[in-house]
């Protein structure tokens, strides 16, 4: 089947058979690696991307019901301003590891800060705990959408 | 010509073109790199002055590129935020770990301890090769000139050092260049967060090799084998071929497994699934997990395998025996998956004369190359490999059997040999086919006498070893006694008289390896709780009943002293109570001391682990950030998995399948992590693991000191309930 996809500004023309996870749509066919696979089960939060400015987990999102929503993943992050602030935060306290989920605490850190622009630890930890972080730099993440949350203050 | 002088050390030198490169060559002496052809350099530093750093070390998120980097630049009088890395290819002669021998690896928390000289001696040379150049061209004396931020200055002129590079690199190579000074360092010990590697894993760029993609590659999902020792028989596909994008599948030469192969990756997992495998299960694991322990207890009830440290055993029984309070405690610990967030992968990749190359987060890049060799048929040198960031490791990517390097390497070679094939393993594939941690069952028996002294302590452990039966037997097994099953027992900082130490190695249920801290990561915790354990019995304070057990006079206890009572004061170990309990542990590996205080509140009557306060003595600090994340990351490792992390065996097969049945540590699940660093001016060393240690036992004794109640079963929530 071919699927017309609207990511990160721009409109695709994909092949892939229906049931296919976006994810997969993503990495496989646009090319477009930062959204990471981590456990294809919704566990996890490493394939997290923005429809229509929603974080969805790509892994348990279908191809075929994407429709007409524009998809922006972590190469896109840094067009809009809460994504460039949450970019900015974590570079300024280092927060990656491996680097690996880091893509996906991203994305999830931006649909915080949209949806709660001055969060507390309680309610990032709540938000944030369908991202895992193996090398376990949660810390770092709560420091880092604070921060976030400060510099979109101004 | 090539001379070689004094010490070995190169003293003639070509130019590279507009690139000086500095290494090692095989004799360990400093060279060009178009000297020697099997020549590499740790560095580079090109026409436009940009350098380079050439990282031997694998990047899993533990700062190895930020930790060589930082050398470079430090001798080189630049901001560690001004150079740049590259990941170094497979070669062993130059590229292995002083630590291991022969072998370019990256393991047991060794790349800072290994590369510390390495990296900074070539730093300096090239430093003063490119102050000799511009000495020469401008006819003064080499004392006369500095460097400093890629300038050279001096005598009223300045150049850069990429005009430099040529004639730099036709200068002799100093025989023993000059290291800065401690008191000079600007870059080695700075606080600042700098991580190379941060930018690219924030925008999505950095390359894992999860995300190669080669022209016309192939996809190969693996269906293994559910129970070690299983065998293919037959495979039937024909639901497969309804697959979109399944191209065809085979049976692996060593029965393991079968190979899908298809055109993308969810086409491999998808005809993977439709696949069905006949097996021959005659030769495989049959047991559960309740009949292992079962067999783990048998062997500590009869004789021990090894009398680790040839103690008197009767004597050290007679001690304890006799002793004024006798504690007698055993402790379990379930096999552990690494389960590093990047599920294991690589890709191989035919070249035109014949060899391959691998793309993969190469942990061992010596194994790909033996690996190759032996299942293609070619030579080590005509191996590759592209190393890329490894989404965490944990010591997954690296193990006796080169695991999935087999696999991919057999999968491609079943084929023409024509097109790359990428090996991707699911998260359940991850799970069901772990390397694991292996299971561990400890009895301990402890004398104290009337003033809180330890006077004997009877160790028995039963655990399968990691290292029998792998090509790394022969370095670490010494008289039948496996050190992996039995460090940090013995060899730990305390003064404890009247040890005995015994082993029994079990039978393996499961492949088994190293996992973050090795057997550290239960002996410690054995260790610790007797200790708090033999604390409240002699009704001494836990940070004071350690004390009294280091030998201040010694290296090691004062070192481990000096952590702990950093650690307790930092944690207000003193103002205990008020709805906050904590626990403390303290525990030396690999040579880096580290103490840790857990303080946890019972919300709801449930455990919730409010703040970890620690403290780090790791010899020099040459990354001070790198170094608390590190234990920021592997205390979380340690806690999480002490709390939930529990793999299974049922009839031999793994219940467990992906996180939601081996659930990580979640953001909620920790609080507040407080780092301290001792300063030191000892050679740096390891940091990747030595956090994990201590980290639950800590929470087991603060449990213990809020509850009452000992956990010496994991993981916790069988017995306890965390807040969630
Ligand atoms: S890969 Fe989608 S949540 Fe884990
Ligand atoms: S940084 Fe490694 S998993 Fe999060």
């Amino acid at each position: 089947m071919d699927y017309t996809v609207k990511i990160n500004g721009a409109t695709r023309q994909v092949a892939a058979e229906p049931g296919t996870p976006l994810l997969w749509v993503i990495r496989d066919e646009l090319r477009l690696t930062g959204t990471k696979f981590g456990c294809g089960v919704a566990s996890c939060g490493a394939c997290t991307v923005h429809l229509d400015g929603e974080p969805v987990r790509s892994c348990q999102t279908y191809i075929e019901d994407i429709e007409d929503a524009e998809i922006t993943t972590i190469e896109a992050a840094a067009d809009d301003p809460v994504g460039a602030a949450v970019q900015q935060a974590w570079g300024e306290l280092d927060v990656v590891q491996c680097g690996y989920c880091q893509s996906g605490q991203i994305m999830s850190a931006i649909g915080l800060l949209r949806e709660t622009p001055k969060p507390d630890s309680t309610q990032i930890n709540d938000y944030m705990s369908g991202n895992v972080c193996r090398c376990a730099t949660y810390q770092r993440i709560r420091a880092a959408v604070q921060r976030a949350s400060e510099i979109l203050e101004g | 010509m090539t001379t070689l002088s004094r010490r070995g050390f190169l003293q003639t030198a070509v130019a590279s073109g507009a690139v000086l490169t500095l290494g090692f060559t095989p004799r360990g002496a400093l060279a060009q790199a178009a000297q020697t052809q099997q020549l590499t350099p740790f560095l580079k530093v090109a026409g436009d002055g940009t350098v380079t750093a050439i990282v031997k070390h694998l990047e899993g998120g533990q700062g190895a590129a930020t930790g060589l980097s930082t050398l470079i630049a430090e001798e080189l009088n630049m901001q560690l935020t001004d150079i740049r890395f590259e990941m170094a290819p497979a070669n062993a002669a130059v590229y292995n770990n002083l630590l291991f021998g022969p072998v370019q690896a990256t393991g047991g928390s060794t790349a800072m301890a290994n590369s510390f000289m390495q990296y900074r001696t070539a730093g300096a040379a090239a430093r003063e090769m490119l102050i000799a150049a511009a000495a020469q061209q401008w006819s003064v004396a080499p004392e006369s000139l500095a460097l400093k931020e890629g300038i050279i200055s001096g005598d009223g002129k300045s150049v850069s050092i990429g005009e430099l590079v040529g004639d730099a690199a036709k200068m002799d190579v100093p025989a023993e260049p000059t290291l800065k000074d401690p008191s000079e360092w600007t870059q080695i010990g700075n606080p600042q967060r700098a991580r190379r590697d941060s930018s690219d894993k924030i925008n999505g760029q950095a390359m894992f090799s999860m995300d190669v993609h080669l022209d016309g590659m192939l996809v190969v999902a693996i269906k293994r084998t559910p129970r070690m020792g299983g065998v293919v028989i037959s495979f039937d596909d024909s639901a497969a071929k309804d697959i979109n994008g399944f191209d065809h599948a085979a049976t692996l030469p060593n029965g393991a497994g079968v190979a899908v192969y298809a055109r993308n990756t969810w086409a491999a997992f998808q005809a993977r699934d439709a696949l069905s495998v006949e097996w021959d299960f005659s030769k495989a694991e049959a047991r559960g997990s309740d009949e292992i322990l079962a067999d783990l207890r048998m062997q500590l009830d009869g004789e021990p395998d090894y009398n680790v440290n040839n103690a008197d055993q009767a004597a050290v029984a007679a001690t304890i025996d006799g002793a004024a309070t006798t504690l007698s405690q055993e402790f379990y610990f379930p096999l552990l998956a690494h389960s590093p967030m990047e599920p294991i992968n690589a890709t191989i990749e035919p070249l035109e004369n014949g060899g391959v190359r691998y793309h993969d987060g190469a942990q061992g890049p010596t194994a790909n190359q033996m690996v190759a060799a032996q299942i293609l048929e070619i030579s080590p040198e005509q191996v590759e490999v592209k190393s890329l960031y490894a989404g965490g490791f944990f010591g997954r990517r690296l193990n006796g059997g080169s695991d999935y390097l087999v696999e991919l390497t057999m999968a491609y070679a079943l084929t023409d040999r024509t097109r790359p094939v990428k090996l991707v393993w699911s998260r359940e594939d991850d799970v069901t086919g772990g390397w694991y941690r292996p299971m561990a069952l400890h009895r301990v028996r402890v004398g104290l006498d009337d003033a809180g002294k330890i006077i004997g302590w009877e160790h028995h452990v039963a655990t399968p070893s990691i290292f029998k039966g792998s090509p790394f037997e022969e370095a670490m097994v010494r008289d039948g006694v496996d050190s992996s099953s039995i460090e940090g027992i013995a060899d730990g900082p305390y003064t404890i008289p009247g040890m005995a130490l015994m082993l029994s190695d079990a039978k393996k249920a499961t492949t088994v390896n190293w996992w973050r801290s090795v057997g550290h990561s239960h002996t410690a915790y054995v260790m610790e709780v007797m200790m708090d354990l033999a604390a409240e019995a002699s009704g001494i304070d836990p940070v004071e009943f350690r004390l009294n057990h280091l030998d201040q006079n010694s290296d090691d206890g004062s070192r481990a002293a000096q952590v702990l009572k950093l650690a307790a004061e930092k944690a207000g170990w003193a103002q205990q109570g008020d709805g906050r309990s904590l626990g403390v542990a303290v525990h030396k590996s690999f040579n880096t001391y580290i103490a840790e205080v857990c303080e946890i509140s019972t919300p709801d009557d449930t455990i919730r682990i409010d703040k970890v306060t620690a403290a780090v003595d790791c010899g020099i600090a040459v990354n001070p950030d790198v170094i608390k994340a590190q234990v920021e990351g592997a205390i979380g490792w340690g806690m999480g998995h002490a709390m939930r992390g529990e793999i299974t065996l049922d009839k031999g097969e793994i219940v467990q399948s992906n996180f939601p049945d081996y659930e990580p540590l979640r953001i909620a699940d920790i609080g507040a992590i407080d780092v301290h660093i001792v300063p030191s001016a000892l050679p740096p060393s390891g940091i990747g693991e030595p956090g994990t240690p201590p980290a639950a036992p800590a929470l087991a004794n603060a449990i213990a000191r809020a509850t009452g109640q000992r956990i010496t079963e994991l993981p916790m929530i069988s017995s306890t309930d965390f807040y969630l």
